[in-house]
């Protein structure tokens, strides 16, 4: 009957005479030292991916530096990058603020894609008459955009509050629901022609773009930068006070860190948990309405639906949930992606996102723990 | 649980050794958990290891059973030396270990756990064949268990039936069992009690760990008590000693701690819990009827061996844990089975058992923690805004005042060493000038400086005419700062004790009421 598995093990570690053996940090390292961390997994990460590109037969410098010129390289490419960043600044700040509570909101692609809806139906249902000032129109249609969004976040916010639903698989089916319902409006209602779009919408419900004023300054013509950048900057440094410097956001923190210890200081964990799914839905669908009225100018799913709010997870965690950060990592996103456009093989670019993503993530391991190298006889 | 006649029949005296530990010590930092220890085991009987909570003997049957290693001592196995580096070891030795909490994967079968981390089945898992191997061994123990059974699916003894097969199934001719009535019904005891028998008959041997003394008496051939890591009595026979006895051995004899308390008149009645009834987290009954009161200006003290209830009182008090039946009042104010905010509105302070779990958030700075509870209130808020600055004021003020040692209040709390983190914990407790105090266990794990100065806290919160319950599993403690101490056993007040008298504290502590206590008093006396 006796079913013995495993030897004595009584084997002492051959070879080397010395080990290398991680030890968690028991001090807080100096406050530049994880900058210098992430500076030096983004080095690392260059490296990796030159290597890949030196194999596919590629010169990696010239293949950098190409990238460089490509989404940074003069002003009206960078305008390009910003105008791609901007609605990941929207999705990233969306995650922030659901994964400083330990919500893992996924959904932010069909919040996004709710706001895009919610703009357009005050353009085109319409709420607002075409010849209403740009001025009454921009709100409104931020006012929409967020709703839909918010609306979008409340539904697994209230599942998750109330019946335990985890918020990831609702969130995540949410999307798919949210791409359904605004191709019925533009296939059944809003269709233009038969096509799959929403007619283009009039000049008045169009954000403000930066070639608007090229009349007066020559150097801005064909800059799209449009209002949203302006929007979603405000909208994240007022998310930094609310996150730092508001009593709901000091909640936030205490039940992202500790939900027991949030409990015990007497906080609600039900409401919160909704309210903060609500406010993530609608700054994700302020990002939807932006795009929309910014970029696309009319409703339709492909260039809106175009994985935004999955990007925005990765900013979120790469900007370490600082909504400032997400600012500039946002912006360094938007010209990856510049670039993908501009060079062979296209694979590079997502590639080195990939890399430097995962050298980003292990590096926070350095964080905590450090590495030590020990003689056997020590140990 | 019946006191038959026990076991004893079935080993003799003159049974051969088949576990001896020589002279073990395990430090671990700040502790001597075990201090030159002997144990021995014979074959075919029941061993019980009996001691308070931290008296060492869940670490003493961790280092038998291959988890820890011991600083020195030796381990011999039926007269043989043995050096266990792994659970594996110690089972490849016929050593198993039975957990108080149960290492199964609910989601699958008893055979698949039964089977887990073994080499064979290699390939193809025949689960079938197992199912009745594992069924036919169960039948030989009278371990009564439907092998296709998900874990899930049994009760909590019906687990502990499998922990038991796993280790009968790995060869084990030793069980250590941790603390296995815990977590059982009293008829679950029963059966227990029988399974064990049914293994003693087939030559295997038993160590029962545990801190009841009925159950010790009804199972058990020999005891051995271990208080504060020391050998107290080494295997003397139940027969030849009494309850009376062992709870005074298992208590200790001297109390070393003299606090200087003064005398103080206790005011109007602060808390009141009336007829309190409540669960614990397994939906069990944890709070059977209790009632007791606290004033004003005097600490009450609640004794008991852990897991009888403390806990849960505490969390049904402090808004955290609902109450099935009965009510709690604050100042005449009925606090139970509402939020725990609104005891914290009200003036109730709470320092709970877990330091790192409940009672701080570990990756946010000192200030995060201390402003906890006063954030709400002005002058750290300001409308929805905190004002960072007068926080941090705040926190500095308190880092001063408490002698909270970290380089600055913007450090993490998770860097804390524990006697620093429960300064931080009791400095934001006292500032919010509590009406009521309760404290868990709040010395627990802290070195006697960092314990005087807890002592001092508590103290110097009675005097400015706070009502304290302080819930202690250090008896010295309780009886040296109590102005009278309250004794709990299974969810029921025992009764009350002003004097330090150990051995009555100790007969009620494992579940003697002090009115059956003195009756029995009265009947030697008349």
């Amino acid at each position: 009957m006796a079913e013995v598995t495993t030897k004595p093990s009584s084997s002492q570690p051959k070879g080397l005479p010395f080990r290398i053996r991680l030890e968690p940090r028991l001090e807080e390292p100096p406050s530049w030292f994880p900058a210098l961390i992430s500076l030096a997994a983004i080095v690392v990460a260059l490296v990796f991916g030159g290597i890949v590109i030196f194999f596919s037969g590629g010169d990696p410098l010239r293949s950098y530096a190409h990238i460089a010129e490509a989404s940074f390289g003069s002003i009206g490419v960078l305008s390009d990058t910003i105008v791609k960043a901007t609605p990941i600044l929207f999705t990233s700040l969306a995650c922030v603020i659901a994964f400083r509570m330990k919500l893992w909101n996924i959904g932010a692609e069909g919040q996004f894609i709710m706001g895009a809806w919610g703009a357009s139906l005050v353009v085109l249902w319409p709420i607002l008459p075409a010849e209403a000032s740009q001025w009454i129109f921009i709100p409104m249609m931020m006012l929409g955009g967020m709703l839909a969004g918010a609306i979008w976040g409340f539904i697994p916010g209230y599942l998750k509050a109330k019946l335990r639903v985890n918020e990831i698989i609702s969130s995540l089916m949410m999307n798919y629901i949210a791409v359904a319902w605004v191709n019925f409006w533009i296939f059944a209602v809003w269709s233009e022609g038969g096509f799959q779009m929403t007619p283009k919408f009039p000049d008045n419900a169009w954000l403000p773009r930066l070639l608007d004023y090229a009349k007066s300054i020559p150097l801005l013509r064909g800059l799209t930068t449009h209002l949203g950048l302006l929007i979603g900057i405000v909208a994240a440094v007022i998310l930094w006070f609310i996150i730092y410097r508001s009593r709901w956001g000091y909640e936030i923190r205490l039940i992202g860190d500790n939900p027991r210890a949030a409990q015990y200081a007497g906080i609600n964990i039900t409401r919160n948990t909704v309210l903060v799914l609500m406010v993530s839905g609608a700054l994700a669908g302020l990002g939807g309405m932006s795009e929309v009225t910014g970029m696309v100018h009319r409703l339709q799913t492909s260039p809106i639906a175009a994985g935004y709010g999955f990007t925005g997870i990765i900013v979120a965690w790469l900007s370490k949930l600082n909504p400032l950060v997400a600012i500039v990592v946002s912006i360094l996103f938007g010209a990856l992606i510049l670039a993908g456009r501009e060079i062979q093989p296209s694979g590079i670019p997502k590639m080195i996102q990939g890399i430097i993503l995962v050298c980003l993530i292990a590096s926070d391991f350095l964080l905590r723990y450090r590495i030590r190298v020990v003689r056997n006889e020590e140990a | 649980m019946s006191e038959q006649p026990n076991a004893a029949t079935l080993s003799s005296p003159n049974a051969p050794v088949v576990v001896e530990m020589r002279n073990i010590v395990k430090r671990f930092p700040g502790v001597l958990a075990n201090d030159h220890v002997d144990f021995d085991l014979r074959r075919g009987e029941v061993h019980a290891l009996l001691g308070e909570n931290g008296a060492g003997k869940s670490t003493l049957m961790n280092v038998l059973a291959g988890l820890y290693r011991q600083e020195s001592g030796i381990i011999l196995v039926n007269g043989k030396q043995v050096h266990f580096s792994s659970p594996s070891d110690a089972i490849h030795s016929g050593i198993g270990m039975v957990h108080q909490h149960f290492m199964l994967v609910p989601t699958q079968s008893v055979t698949e756990n039964i089977l887990l981390g073994l080499n064979k089945p290699r390939y193809l898992m025949r689960l079938p064949d197992y199912d009745k191997i594992i069924q036919d061994l169960g039948e030989r123990f009278g371990l009564k268990v439907d092998p296709r059974a998900k874990i899930w699916q049994l009760s909590v003894g019906e687990q502990q039936r499998v922990e038991l097969l796993k280790m009968l199934y790995r060869g084990a001719e030793v069980l250590i069992m941790d603390e296995p009535t815990a977590v059982l019904a009293p008829t679950e005891i029963d059966s227990l009690f029988n399974t064990l028998r049914s293994m003693l008959r087939e030559g295997k041997s038993v160590i029962f760990i545990s801190h009841k003394l009925q159950e010790v008496m009804a199972i058990a051939d020999r005891v051995t008590v271990l208080s504060k890591g020391k050998v107290t009595a080494a295997g003397i026979p139940t027969q030849q000693t009494s309850r009376q006895e062992l709870a005074r051995l298992m208590v200790g004899r001297d109390v070393v701690f003299q606090i200087d308390k003064k005398p103080q008149e206790p005011g109007e009645v602060v808390l009141s819990v009336e007829d309190v009834y409540a669960d614990n987290d397994k939906g069990l009954p944890a709070l059977q009827g209790v009632s007791f009161e606290v004033r004003a200006g005097e600490i009450v003290g609640l004794a008991g061996v852990a897991g009888n209830g403390q806990s849960e009182l505490a969390q049904v008090v402090a808004g955290m844990r609902l109450c099935n039946q009965g009510c709690v009042k604050l100042n005449g104010e009925v606090i139970c089975n509402k939020s725990a905010l609104y005891g914290i509105q009200r003036g109730l302070a709470y320092i709970p058992e877990d330091r790192t779990l409940v009672g701080s958030a570990p990756n946010l700075s000192v200030t995060d923690n201390v402003i906890m509870k006063a954030y709400r209130k002005k002058p750290i808020a300001q409308g929805w805004m905190i004002d960072m600055g007068t926080a941090r004021h705040f926190a500095q003020d308190l880092k001063d005042a408490y002698e909270i040692i970290v380089p600055n209040v913007e450090t993490p709390v998770r860097l804390l060493s524990g006697g620093n983190l429960q300064r931080v914990i009791l400095a934001r407790e006292i500032s919010g000038k509590p009406a009521l105090m309760i404290a868990v266990q709040p010395t627990r794990g802290l070195d006697v400086g960092a314990i005087e100065g807890v002592h001092h806290l508590l103290l110097a919160q009675r005097d400015a005419g706070a009502a304290i319950l302080l819930i202690s599993e250090e008896l010295e403690e309780l009886l040296g700062m109590s102005d009278r101490t309250l004794v709990m056993y299974e969810g029921r007040i025992m009764g009350e004790v002003r004097e330090t008298d150990l051995e009555t504290i100790g007969l009620m502590m494992t579940g003697t009421p002090l009115d059956q206590i003195q009756g029995r008093e009265g009947v030697k006396n008349g």
